[in-house]
């Protein structure tokens, strides 16, 4: 019985090389990412350089390693920040269906949609100058109200639903509810939408270092690794072909994952496939 | 005419059908009465090929002299719609709602080769006249409409084309008595001036009596006896159709001791909603429950009867504390009822809620479920766990049930869950909203056998909110009959089913099939 989905295994380990690679280089590289040897500039791969090195004299995949944590630390701060601030606002907004409350936090969400992140990420390094912080905090703040939308349009079914009316008979309050019966049963969809929201991430993050605005140098980024090569893109392709690669395959990886958990975790469709 | 012969049915190797043999004359109804999982259902989409994936159908079904189970999928097409129609049990589901009911019906006309588009809405607008809906015009959505309403088009669309055989599944199951009454009578009609073949899918045995020629009983996938109606259902040869009929006019045995003492007490509710919007402003206010009263004593069974959206659920939802009400008073054990009513008149009042598959958090086990009232409680018992051992054993079930999740049951063992989690905090007046509605009979008796019993030991006060008059009949001292909000008439049970005096309550009776009236009038046609 194939109990487990396939495309899980697949993303899961794609995302598993990823985070090994980026946990490993906090430890070892194959070689220094911040000494710039011009000696050995755009080495072939193979040999000493496994991947070869860029027109600095850098490892190349010393610096997808690097990159790989730069990316997920990103990713991953910026989705706990939408899920902490996005998930309870939404439910409280369901909670407090047709209240003014619920309108505050959701037309307050609709008005951060109604900003490209892309132009205020460049508003906040504009102020406080770029840094992979400032990249973190913007691409955070837009995960804010994906999170509340999911949440909000979950609960708002339980909230019909009868043992939600048994809570309340039994005099459970509405946070009370909201953290018993609410979450737990809108969890499979906010895991799905973190998985996704994490790929958006390593891919805004990518998107912000290649105009300059995420991490600065010389901290690597897969983003600004693809800047980098934008002018040898000719005589040396590899330079941007394997840090498009390991977005491609990151985000692939999460996607497949994100699928994968949500057959798994939905008891509906794991009773199904028994 | 259609007939099927040793059809069966596997889906994933799982069988389904065993042998299902039936034949309908050209303009005759045949019942197909059995309770869910019989195969009611799969054999009307085995008839239509619309069934899931994996399933594989053996066996003929002969619709004159084509045989449907050997047709591709193409030919099917041609066939769905032309030679055979389909009603579903929830009309809303089955129309889109983003069309209008003209269209809709004009739709199956195009499909199958009318040329032109004005020409199939001028046959739709015909075939919505001869369902009854003259007043409606084309271009209305089915969200515009009542359920009857939507269920006609429905039948519209089915019959559009002249059907040779007409299935209808479960046809009047989501609808009010009265509209039943209506749906029952224009499909009779259709049937006798077209002259097509009615195969009417249904677990109401009152629905078979008053409508079939022919009537077939299903039990696991298998036709455990099948004969013209009035034999069937009065000989009652095979022990199945005697235990459906017996569950069918089951009479739970109860003992009654009504007191004088009054536990519940509702005076001059007035529960109003905020009217549409209409722009800026909005409309008047919708008073959903209007000026009701009544008392509910202790040791007291006390019915609520009333189609859907005359203020049943609201009612209820006030008395449970859950709503605020806008005028009048409810009073229960001598407390003020309302959302901030404290935990201990809570304790007193519990409910039991129609959907037993809604009823529980699909994440908890039965025992948090059933614990979760002592919520109410001012602190957790130290016995928890022996009293949901208890309350379980109450209600029919195991002590290790305790540590099972809702799903590994079945309905109706859910609904004693439900009943075991309400009575957990010891309440003496327990709300039953639809309590045994979405049950089948033979589980519907049991959980009403539950009920008295649990009444006779533990002195409850019973709420029994139904659409469902016979139940109500059944398990009430008193009944309250509502309508739009306003409570019409109200008196002892037996005398009300007796002898009604207000003109709504004798429509409901009338328009209520019975299993007497079948009897009495087979008892004519036998002799």
């Amino acid at each position: 019985m194939n109990r487990v989905p396939t495309s899980f295994l697949i993303g899961a380990a794609l995302s598993v090389v990823f985070v090994a690679a980026a946990a490993l280089s906090f430890l070892w590289t194959p070689h220094d990412v911040t000494s710039l040897v011009i000696a050995n500039r755009l080495q072939p791969a193979g040999g000493d350089f496994v991947l070869g090195t860029d027109q600095f004299g850098r490892d190349l995949l010393s610096m997808l390693m690097v990159g790989a944590r730069t990316s997920i630390a990103v990713a991953l701060v910026a989705v706990g920040i939408g899920i902490t601030l996005g998930v309870p606002l939404g439910l409280a907004a369901a909670a407090a269906r047709g209240s003014l409350l619920d309108e505050v936090i959701m037309r307050g969400n609709d008005l951060i949609f109604a900003f490209p992140s892309l132009v205020i990420a460049i508003l906040i390094t504009a102020v406080y100058g770029p840094s992979a912080t400032n990249a973190i905090i913007a691409i955070g703040i837009f995960n804010i109200p994906v999170f509340a939308r999911v949440a909000r349009g979950g609960a708002l079914s339980l909230w019909t639903l009868d043992y939600v009316l048994a809570a309340r008979t039994a005099g459970k309050g509405r946070l009370r509810i909201s953290a018993e019966h609410i979450l737990p049963n809108i969890a499979n969809l906010l895991i799905v939408q973190a998985t996704i929201q994490f790929s958006l991430g390593v891919l805004a993050e990518a998107a912000l270092s290649y105009v300059g605005l995420g991490a600065q140098p010389p901290l690597p980024s897969w983003g600004r690794m693809l800047s980098d090569a934008q002018t040898m893109i000719y005589s040396h392709p590899m330079l941007a072909i394997l840090p498009g690669m390991a977005i491609v395959m990151m985000v692939l990886g999460l996607n497949l994952m994100g699928d994968g958990l949500r057959d798994m975790l939905d008891p509906r469709l794991r009773r199904r496939r028994q | 005419m259609i007939r099927v012969d040793r059809l069966s049915l596997a889906i994933h190797g799982t069988p389904i059908l065993r042998d299902v043999s039936l034949s309908i004359p050209k303009g005759q109804i045949f019942g197909l009465v059995g309770e869910s999982g019989s195969g009611k259902s799969m054999t009307a989409l085995s008839l239509m090929q619309l069934l899931p994936a994996g399933a594989k159908a053996t066996g003929h079904a002969l619709l004159d002299d084509t045989d449907l189970l050997t047709r591709t999928e193409a030919q099917m097409c041609g066939l769905r719609g032309n030679d055979l129609g389909m009603i579903f049990q929830e009309p809303m589901t089955a129309l889109n709602p983003v069309q209008t009911i003209g269209d809709q019906v004009a739709e199956t006309l195009l499909i199958h080769g009318e040329s032109s588009r004005a020409a199939a809405r001028k046959i739709a607008r015909d075939r919505l006249d001869r369902v009854g809906l003259q007043h409606v015009a084309m271009d209305r959505y089915p969200h515009e409409l009542s359920g009857g309403q939507r269920q006609r088009v429905c039948i519209a669309a089915a019959v559009a084309l002249s059907p040779r055989l007409l299935i209808a599944d479960e046809p009047t199951t989501a609808l009010d008595v009265t509209t039943q009454a209506q749906i029952l009578d224009l499909l009779r009609d259709l049937v006798a001036r077209d002259g097509m073949s009615l195969l009417l899918i249904t677990h109401d045995l009152a629905v078979v009596a008053n409508m079939a020629d022919h009537v077939a009983v299903m039990q696991r996938g298998e036709i455990v006896e099948q004969g013209p109606t009035a034999d069937v259902l009065r000989l009652q040869r095979h022990p199945y159709t005697r235990g459906l009929f017996a569950a069918s006019a089951h009479q739970p045995d109860r003992v009654t001791t009504p007191r004088p003492d009054v536990l519940l007490s509702v005076e001059n509710v007035i529960r109003t909603y905020p009217g549409p919007r209409t722009g800026f402003t909005r409309a008047a206010p919708i008073a959903a429950v209007d000026d009701v009263s009544f008392q509910l004593h202790k040791g007291e069974s006390l019915g609520l009867v009333g189609e859907s959206g005359c203020g049943k659920s609201t009612l209820t939802r006030a008395i449970l504390g859950l709503d605020p009400i806008q005028s009048g008073a409810i009073s229960a054990f001598g407390h003020p009822v309302t959302p901030q009513m404290p935990n201990t008149v809570r304790a007193g009042i519990q409910v039991v809620f129609q959907d037993p598959y809604g009823s529980f958090n699909p994440r908890w086990r039965v025992e948090k479920l059933v614990a979760e009232p002592f919520h109410l409680l001012p602190e957790r018992p130290r016995d928890a766990r022996d009293r949901v051992a208890d309350a379980l054993a109450a209600v029919g079930l195991s002590a290790d049930d305790m540590h099972k999740y809702p799903h590994e049951f079945s309905g109706g063992q859910r609904q004693r869950i439900a009943i075991a989690r309400a009575l957990i905090t010891h309440p003496r007046i327990l709300v039953l909203d639809e309590a045994v509605s979405a049950l089948d009979v033979s589980i519907r008796a049991q959980i009403l056998d539950l009920l008295a019993d649990l009444q006779n030991r533990l002195h409850l006060s019973y709420l029994f909110i139904s659409h469902d008059l016979t139940v109500v009949r059944s398990i009430t001292d008193r009944v309250l009959v509502m309508q739009a909000g306003k409570i019409v008439e109200q008196g002892e049970t037996e005398q009300v089913f007796t002898a009604p005096a207000h003109p709504y309550t004798q429509s409901l009776l009338a328009a209520a099939p019975s299993l007497d009236t079948i009897m009495e009038r087979s008892d004519a046609t036998l002799v």
